[in-house]
């Protein structure tokens, strides 16, 4: 599936709820099931910063697929970053570039976070796609 | 659901609540449930009628102005100062300088603290202090070469007294604490924090800033030699507060920042500065706040600080209990004088997660560190979630809450 069709689904998949606790009952859930970080990736330079929960991403290269993996202490945040990485992992670098991330306004994502909050999933698309930039540099 | 008559005190809170018109709001669809009054307290209409009045009717500079409306203005503002005189009993109106805020009232003393300490000397604070109380005096110590010591606290959010009574020594010049932790409710000792430091001759400063919407102090009666609060935590508006110095203390002390106002009289070759409090009082200050702020001290006295208090224990006692019938819910400050805030976690559970889901269901709490990472760093979390209240939240509010933490942790866990 391309990004787009997987950020369609997502949109879908969010606008089958009726109000937002259903949907932070969802992202819980999706926390759940975040692929989770190998712990020796679990360091400083992992950490994305911005983010007032501790989040850690990892990213290396599948072929010439980037594979994000990751963490947080705080369950909504591993929703937030499982939703991400629904999203952008096992993409070519470059689609991850060039994707961009309308899907977060569609389902409402970032009105109903906290500021602090929103600013750590700003940071957090920013993270996956530096990362993106930096692997495609690589593959070049 | 529970029974009503389990507070006792016979405090009319539907009428007092009916002072306060952001209690009617709805927040996310749900009714407010405003549980952050330790950060910020709400305003009584009767203070929102001082501000539009004020802005209505004689809005104008004081202490310069010839015109009728500065004469008026300077004359609310002067009532203001004796309102905060009398309210903390202090000896002359001229030893309460308006300040921004706590925060302000501190930094003022402790950088007209630095040319009178020297390399070796020691300062002492409080090991539940917020930042704003850690800071300064850190830079303090930069700047002259003198050490910061800490008086330590036990597992319950107490400092401890004796290890307090070892650090006092003849190079103590200065002792900082506050009246209440902001993050854990505890009601510091500082009479008997006050009374040693004075045996040595250190001067003191208690940060107010979270006691002065639950206790009423005697500020000659505690002989303390500085006491800061913010209006906007008592009910009055941000951006103003108070700094109370002894007349020795604010006649030694440097001003802190140069402008109009703080000035006798200026020529390029030297500048004298005005008798107290206006040499602490550069600029044009925060005229309406002032006002409001003698509104909002009004506001709580007629109500009776006293009913406040024993309302609010009682509020508080019901909350613990009830809190405590969740699950893996921890209370972290459980001093045996606290007041008014709750600080816990849930055993598996982010705070910040269950801060989140307790907006969706309208209840305003804070969580994280609360500006105090040393006690957070004591008891190795992250933060907490902490509820704190005031003399407008019910027993049903405290029902909501406890309703809402118990939806939490099922959602979480």
């Amino acid at each position: 599936m391309t990004i787009q069709e997987i950020q369609n689904d997502i949109v879908d998949e969010f606008s089958m709820f009726d109000d937002w606790m259903q949907r932070y009952e969802y992202m819980i859930e999706l926390g759940k099931s975040l692929p989770l970080i190998d712990d020796q990736y679990k360091t400083d330079d992992n950490l994305i910063k911005g983010c007032q929960s501790k989040v850690w991403v990892h990213a290396e290269l599948d072929g010439d697929r980037l594979v994000f993996t990751a963490d947080s202490d705080a369950i909504i945040t591993k929703g937030i970053i499982a939703i991400l990485i629904r999203a952008f992992s096992n993409q070519k670098p470059q689609d991850i570039i060039d994707a961009d991330t309308d899907f977060i306004d569609e389902i409402g994502l970032k009105e109903h976070l906290s500021p602090t909050r929103a600013n750590g999933l700003v940071s957090m698309i920013k993270q996956l796609k530096l990362y993106a930039v930096a692997y495609q540099t690589q593959l070049n | 659901m529970t029974d009503r008559s389990i507070l006792t005190n016979k405090f009319d809170v539907d009428t007092i609540r009916k002072d306060f018109p952001i209690l009617n709001r709805e927040v996310n669809g749900q009714p407010l449930v405003y549980l952050d009054n330790a950060a910020t307290s709400q305003t009584p209409q009767q203070v929102i009628d001082v501000i539009v009045d004020y802005y209505h009717r004689y809005n104008a500079n004081i202490h310069r102005g010839v015109h009728t409306l500065s004469q008026e203005a300077t004359d609310a503002y002067e009532v203001a100062r004796q309102k905060i005189q009398k309210h903390f009993n202090i000896a002359h109106s001229y030893e309460v300088i308006f300040t921004s805020g706590t925060t302000h009232g501190i930094n003022l003393v402790a950088t007209g603290f630095t040319s009178f300490l020297k390399n070796g000397d020691e300062v002492i604070v409080s090991a539940m202090e917020h930042h704003s109380n850690i800071v300064p005096w850190q830079m303090l110590c930069e700047r002259t070469g003198a050490q910061l010591k800490v008086i330590p606290m036990n597992l319950d959010g107490e400092l401890i007294m004796e290890e307090y009574h070892k650090l006092l020594n003849e190079r103590t010049k200065l002792v900082f604490c506050n009246h209440v932790s902001n993050a854990l409710g505890t009601i510091n000792p500082i009479e008997e924090i006050i009374d040693a430091a004075h045996k040595v001759d250190a001067a003191v400063l208690i940060d107010g800033a979270q006691a002065a919407a639950h206790i009423k102090p005697d500020l000659q009666a505690l002989d303390v030699d500085f006491y800061t609060v913010s209006a906007h935590k008592m009910c009055g508006p941000t951006g103003v507060g108070m700094l109370y110095g002894k007349e020795k203390w604010l006649n030694k002390l440097p001003p802190y920042q140069g402008g109009g106002e703080m000035i006798a009289e200026v020529t390029f070759e030297k500048t004298t500065y005005a008798d107290l409090p206006h040499k602490f009082e550069a600029g044009t200050p925060n005229i309406c706040g002032g006002i409001a702020f003698g509104a909002a001290l009004d506001y709580m006295n007629h109500i009776g600080f006293e009913a406040i208090a024993q309302y609010e224990e009682e509020l508080m006692q019901y909350a613990t209990k009830q809190l405590l019938t969740i699950e893996g819910l921890r209370i972290y400050g459980t001093a045996k004088h606290k007041t008014s805030v709750i600080s816990f976690n849930i055993d598996g559970a982010h705070p910040y997660d269950i801060g989140t889901i307790l907006d969706k269901l309208g209840i305003a709490v804070r969580t994280g560190h609360h500006c105090a990472q040393p006690i957070m760093d004591f008891y190795k979390i992250p933060g907490t979630v902490r509820a704190s209240f005031s003399f407008y939240n019910t027993q049903e509010e405290v029902d909501a809450l406890v309703k809402g933490v118990k939806r939490a942790r099922n959602m979480l866990l």
